[in-house]
């Protein structure tokens, strides 16, 4: 019984091994392949080597990302908390708004930015000015915020309305009012939420090119311009190189951050 | 685990049989079409001729136009199937973005494409590597529509292996209601590429978001030659975009539309025929070659190596070079056509003449497109550098001045991008988190510590006042 059962699924998981080694394992020796060969299909460590020269494009990468996670963090924090203390049709209605943006393709969502903070854009249109917005940090900050926000407010959202509301009229029968009992009760209860919700913010953002091709005007380069662009001029080996130490700092942060995460909760991808 | 390891062999076996691509050992000489056999062909078989061009770069029947590849298959079929044993042709279409896509996927890809459309350097690249098919060109009955001026290139000196499809030429967009007429032109009254350095314009100007275009405005302003091998030649380039990064909107690619178009900037670098586009829905646009020098493209129909019909292929090119399909496709495309039967063809004059562009002369988009060509281009910088070939061209780069630039482009984006308050306030983040850890962190282990200790002294109490009880009774 049990040697049929076991055999029944490794037949169930054998799509999804198949799927995984073809389309995540495969590909991920192919990028190790690349980042320690020259172009000759040598072994070289010239690619890992040039890595240094491209520090200041990872900080300002990092720097921006953490601006806008944090700034995440701030505006979806109360959001996801509105949202869960509401009525339930009106949860409904406020997670499909959250919800209604990302419809749309996040491409056309950035170049629709782009339109509207332009020289020639909706706002300098209308205010009757030719402010320079596109081309700032600050507008990549923006696009970053206002794309990867939704998974801010989800992840939290979820675990705030999982927790048990004899915890709320415990926490206001033992004397907390509202901000004490979401300082002292809730916060802490939802960290696993939050803790997700950064992760799914930051890596997106550092790794994003097309948001600071379109929003930062091309005037500097993040990091995923820069693998970007050495893959499109060929230089598949540096690119590759980039992307797997990208790869490597990711997992090392986000080990990092589920050490804070509560084990017992299981909290997130890693 | 065995089976895994089989399984990934296999895969890597499969991904790495490349179809076009020949081992380094082999000799590097292309085979000849008219070398090989025929294969045999049928009646009623089907062959399917597999295209890979760019995206939107043929003729497709929208908009009321000629679906040319409809249209071979019918010319095939009526008129040239019996020389292939009566089978009938069917067209597979695929498009490609970039050069590099294409080689990439030529290179890797187990597709066998019949037909590629490379640009020159892109040519030269995948002849040198063998792959490519060679072909006599004189046997294709419309070979003489293709003008002297675009044979034995020099991607390909012997006519060979590509026959030319379109070319487009790379000047200056300006915007006449912003731009100052006499500011196009320099102290010696030359049109040149100077009014993209103009401090006049601070913010109005966009450069090429690639380093291979970005540098060449730079560098035929300059009098550098942009297939330099000399890394101090790009050393000097990169102080001339240095310079220049401080007046600009922004690098940008295929956002140059909207921006012209919105009148969100007034300078832009680009390709003629794309301007032409823009010019239809701003009439304010104008364009100029600069006559320092200006970079021109060929893309030419080339068969790759891998081909199964190298034959039919040749029929292919030989049919879109014929004036039906040359004339349509130019149309469609609106990029400048080499094929003198497309120039002088009525209805194509005709139907330029429907842009709405017209120049301070009053010249059309026609003049526009075909008064100043590549010989002409070629001409001006022999008399400027006599001696030099031409750098029009793009030529393919070493891997050495490919890295060099590449990092050269790197130290462009990151110089002047100092924005202290990202540095102070991604710092200030990073130092509360960080903080706010460590706080939460002490609290949990002196709570802990205390709960521990209170703990204790509970069993503590417990113990002494069960030592009282039990010594209770003895009393």
């Amino acid at each position: 019984m049990n040697k049929k059962r076991s055999f029944m699924n490794s037949i169930a998981a054998a799509p999804h091994i198949f799927w995984a080694v073809l389309f995540i394992i495969l590909p991920l020796l192919i990028v190790l392949y690349y980042a320690f060969t020259d172009s000759d299909g040598h072994f070289s460590f010239s690619n890992i080597a040039s890595l240094p020269s491209y520090a200041s494009i990872f900080w300002l990468s990092l720097e921006l990302s953490i601006i806008a996670t944090a700034i995440c963090l701030l505006l979806g924090y109360p959001l996801a908390y509105i949202i869960a203390k509401s009525k339930p049709k009106t949860q409904k209605i406020l997670s499909m708004l959250l919800m209604l943006p990302m419809w749309t393709n996040l491409l056309i969502r950035t170049y629709s930015i782009m339109a509207i903070l332009d020289n020639g854009g909706i706002i300098n249109t209308l205010l009757g000015t030719s402010m320079q917005i596109v081309g700032t940090k600050g507008a990549v900050i923006f696009g970053m915020v206002y794309d990867f926000l939704p998974y801010m407010v989800l992840p939290i959202y979820t675990c705030i309305s999982k927790i048990d509301k004899n915890m709320w009229e415990a926490a206001s029968d033992l004397g907390c009012n509202t901000f004490s009992t979401l300082t002292k009760v809730i916060i802490p209860l939802s960290r696993s939420g939050i803790i997700s919700g950064v992760t799914m913010v930051l890596v997106p953002s550092i790794s994003t090119f097309y948001i600071s091709q379109k929003l930062g005007g091309g005037t500097f380069e993040l990091i995923g311009d820069t693998i970007e662009r050495q893959f499109v001029t060929g230089a598949l080996n540096v690119g590759a190189a980039i992307s797997l130490v990208m790869m490597i700092l990711i997992l090392i942060s986000l080990t990092v951050m589920n050490k804070f995460g509560d084990s017992d909760e299981g909290g997130i991808i890693v | 685990m065995k089976r895994i390891i089989s399984l990934f062999l296999v895969l890597i076996m499969i991904l790495s049989m490349a179809a076009c691509s020949r081992n380094d050992d082999e000799v590097k000489t292309a085979v000849s079409v008219e070398e090989i056999k025929k294969p045999e062909y049928k009646s009623g078989q089907t062959i399917t001729l597999k295209v890979y061009n760019w995206g939107e770069y043929i003729s497709d029947g929208s908009e009321d136009s000629l679906d040319v590849n409809a249209a071979f298959e019918e010319y095939f079929n009526t008129n040239r199937s019996s020389l292939y044993g009566g089978a009938k042709v069917k067209v597979e279409y695929s498009t490609y973005p970039t050069n590099e896509d294409m080689y990439s996927k030529l290179k890797n890809s187990a597709v066998a494409y019949d037909i590629v459309v490379p640009s020159d350097y892109m040519i030269e690249k995948l002849k040198n590597e063998g792959m490519l098919f060679s072909f006599d060109t004189s046997t294709l009955s419309n070979y003489k529509n293709i003008p002297e001026s675009f044979k034995k290139a020099y991607y390909d000196e012997n006519n060979e292996y590509s026959v030319p499809y379109t070319y487009g030429m790379m000047g200056v967009i300006y915007n006449k209601e912003i731009v100052d007429k006499n500011d196009i032109y320099d102290e010696d009254n030359k049109k040149t590429w100077g009014l993209l350095w103009n401090e006049k314009y601070k913010n109005n100007i966009l450069q090429f978001n690639n380093p291979r275009d970005a540098f060449a405005t730079a560098m035929y302003w300059k009098g550098l030659n942009v297939n330099s091998t000399d890394p101090d030649e790009w050393d000097k380039a990169l102080e001339l975009l240095k310079e220049q990064k401080p007046l600009l909107q922004g690098y940008v690619n295929d956002e140059i539309f909207n921006k012209m178009k919105t009148e969100s900037a007034a300078i832009a670098p680009y390709f003629v025929g794309d301007f032409l586009t823009m010019a239809e829905e701003e009439e304010n646009l104008d364009f100029y070659y600069p006559d320092e020098g200006v970079n021109y493209f060929v893309d030419a129909m080339c068969i790759p190596s891998c081909s199964q019909n190298p034959h039919i292929a040749k029929e292919y090119i030989n049919f879109m070079i014929g004036e039906t399909a040359a004339v349509a496709n130019a149309m469609y495309i609106g990029y400048a056509s080499p094929n003198s039967a497309v120039i002088n063809s009525e209805e194509y004059i005709e139907a330029m003449n429907e842009y709405a562009y017209e120049g301070e002369n009053g010249e059309g988009a026609y003049e526009l497109l075909y008064n100043y060509t590549p010989d002409v281009v070629n001409a001006a910088y022999d008399s400027l550098y006599p001696g030099e070939i031409s750098p029009a061209c793009y030529r393919s780069f070493d891997p050495d001045i490919q890295t060099h630039v590449n990092t050269l482009w790197e130290d462009l984006k990151i110089s002047g991008s100092t924005e202290l308050w990202v540095h102070i306030l991604s710092i200030a983040i990073v130092v509360a988190v960080v903080a706010y850890a460590g706080y939460s962190i002490y609290i949990r282990k002196k709570r802990s510590r205390d709960y521990r200790m209170r703990d204790k002294q509970k069993m503590l109490e417990k113990r002494t006042k069960a030592l009282e009880n039990a010594q209770k009774p003895t009393e």
